[in-house]
């Protein structure tokens, strides 16, 4: 059995996200009894490609070509497809994001593959292949059988833990021969935060709402955060006003995020917004309503003026 | 411009899941259904260029009869025609398939859809299609203006955006601000009542399938820390939780 792992890149850096799905990989690796290689597009050192052999990559392809360089949909598709075919992989896994979404969706389609979502758990193989993948925004699981001889699994970040050695894996270049058409969608211009986690990625987020009263308030927020290491969001109505970025907006139309811990600050918890962070592993919820419904979701409430209580809990991070 | 708007019908976002026949079955006993919310926003774009230069916007559900009502409400807000394959939607590449089919030498300009649907969340429908057809295909997109045959797009990256530049035709998957939602005028409910619906017949197969739901674990109650002594919850956090 051959699985693949499609590593995504960042900056030269693997992102964390893939991580987890090259470690996943290891472990389907060993429940199939077979290889788990992984394949890198676009830029990055050896020594970081090697690496991804301390998450259990047998081996890792890099399709380097400087064409590559910009993280093209089509192409990446292309030579994600291309890779599964040279390797014969039964198993492709990648980590949700929006180019990892984009990019597994087409290579499902060209490989004819039973593709699934937000896989939370490794596979079941007791009755063909199965996975558990979260379905309505978080709210519940459904049990999804692949029937397909290519089985491809977009994984929900924290579905797994890595465990590290210190092997390194061997770093092969991979060439694939791609389409002129698939770059006629040029990528002209990219517009990014730089500085913090990216939203979905990240382990620790400090949120805000209307309760924040407006964009000039942010400050005591943003201190937190920076005092956590944390990254920030925002409500939908926040976002709206324009008082934070749009993509620092969470729930069910925004961003969805699973980190370790979620603080909200003045937000109500309406429903929407609780289906992007009810997989977060830890809510904190800070409102002067204590029927706020965002309590009902919390594992710990202080019902209080987030500017009274967002100064203290600053000081405690950094006073320990 | 001939634009394809692809809908799906899913449980109201308010909607309390649960499931039936020994959790086999999503429960759809008091469930009211509505437009997937990002459909809505490919919805109202694609009805926005309409209005701006012209041309028709054909709207496409694969599903069985109780979606009429969202297929009339995607007319009322606009589209001119409507399409319905017959077929429950149980599968990603399935739902693909039958886009894909029907779009194959009908000479869309754009299909646009939402990034995913409320149910599933596989986000995957409009990159199968654009592979099936051989055509870019681009989400999460979230402004879109068009010259002649090019597209401008703006797309959803962690941290934030990528302008992209594409000839038509296109599969965007949408999401918001790339339009506001729009409401049915009681002109437009009328009209819709007469546009054509036209029913066709699936083809293809799918090639996954679910055995059963579940839900997550009831939470425990909430830890309530008083204001006064908030100081508190960060060594909860650290000592209790180990989050931090
Ligand atoms: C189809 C659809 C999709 C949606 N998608 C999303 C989504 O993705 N994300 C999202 O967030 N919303 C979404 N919404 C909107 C959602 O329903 C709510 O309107 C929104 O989440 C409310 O945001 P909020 O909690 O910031 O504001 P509010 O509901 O106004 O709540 C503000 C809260 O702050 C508290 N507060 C006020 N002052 C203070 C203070 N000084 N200290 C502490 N607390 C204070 C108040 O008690 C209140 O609970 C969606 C709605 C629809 C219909």
């Amino acid at each position: 059995m051959s699985i693949l792992v499609f590593a995504e890149l960042a900056d030269g850096v693997v992102k964390k996200t893939s991580l987890e799905a090259v470690y996943y990989g290891a472990k389907v690796a060993e429940m199939l009894g077979g290889t788990n290689t992984v394949i890198a597009i676009g830029n990055a050192s050896e020594t970081e490609l090697a690496k991804l052999g301390n998450y259990g990559a047998t081996k890792v392809l890099h399709a380097g070509d400087s064409k590559l360089e910009s993280a093209n949909i089509m192409a990446y598709s292309e030579v994600l497809t291309a890779a599964a075919k040279s390797t014969g992989a039964t198993v492709i896994i990648t980590a949700k994001s929006s180019l990892a979404d984009a990019v597994t969706a087409r290579t499902a389609g060209a490989l004819k593959a039973g593709v699934v979502g937000n896989v939370t758990e490794l596979p079941k193989l007791d009755n063909g292949f199965s996975v558990t993948r979260s379905i309505f925004t978080g709210k519940a699981f459904a049990e999804t059988t692949i029937n397909t001889d290519i089985k491809v699994l977009a994984l929900k970040k924290n579905a797994i833990t890595p465990v590290t050695s210190d092997s390194a894996a061997p770093v092969e270049a991979f060439q694939a021969d791609v389409n002129d058409t698939a770059f006629g969608a040029k990528i002209t211009e990219t517009l990014k935060a730089t500085g913090t986690v990216p939203l979905p990625e990240a382990d620790l987020v400090v949120s805000g709402g209307r309760g924040m009263k407006g964009p000039e308030n942010w400050q005591p927020l943003l201190d937190l955060a920076e005092a956590l290491g944390a990254t920030t969001a925002c409500s939908k109505p926040v976002s709206d006003l324009d008082w934070r970025p749009h993509h620092e907006h969470v729930g069910q139309t925004g961003v969805k995020v699973s980190p370790n811990l979620y603080i909200a600050c003045g937000i109500s918890g309406a429903i929407q917004h609780l289906a992007g962070v009810n997989s977060s592993k830890v809510i904190v919820v800070i409102n002067t309503d204590p029927e706020a419904p965002f309590f009902k979701a919390a594992d710990y409430g202080i019902v209080g003026d987030v500017f009274d209580v967002l100064p203290k809990l600053t000081a405690a991070v950094k006073a320990g | 411009m001939k634009i394809l708007v692809c809908i799906s019908s899913v449980p109201d976002t308010t909607a309390k899941i649960g499931f039936t026949d020994n959790d086999t079955a999503f429960d759809s006993n008091g469930v009211t259904y509505i437009i997937g919310p990002y459909d809505d926003y490919a919805l109202a774009r694609a009805v926005e260029l309409k209005e701006q230069s012209g041309g028709t916007v054909t709207v496409l559900n694969v599903g069985t009869a109780s979606s009429d009502p969202q297929i009339r409400k995607a007319l009322a807000i606009g589209a001119d025609d409507a399409i319905r394959v017959n077929a429950e939607p149980t599968d990603s590449y399935f739902v693909a398939e039958q886009i894909a089919h029907i779009a194959k030498d009908a000479g869309y300009d754009l299909i646009m859809m939402g990034r995913e649907t409320t149910d599933y969340n596989s986000g995957v429908v409009h990159g199968i299609v654009g592979e099936l057809l051989g055509i870019p295909s681009l989400s999460p997109v979230m402004e879109l203006t068009i010259d002649g045959d090019k597209a401008n797009i703006s797309r959803e990256i962690e941290g934030g955006k990528e302008k992209i530049e594409a000839t038509l035709p296109l599969v965007l998957g949408c999401q918001e601000p790339i339009a506001e939602w729009k409401i049915a005028s009681m002109r437009g409910i009328m009209s819709a009542r007469k546009k054509p619906l036209n029913v066709v017949e699936p083809v293809g197969e799918t090639l996954t399938s679910i055995s059963s739901y579940s839900l997550p674990p009831a939470k425990g109650a909430c830890k309530m820390i008083p204001a006064e002594e908030a100081e508190k919850l960060i060594e909860l956090l650290r000592t209790e939780a180990k989050v931090i």
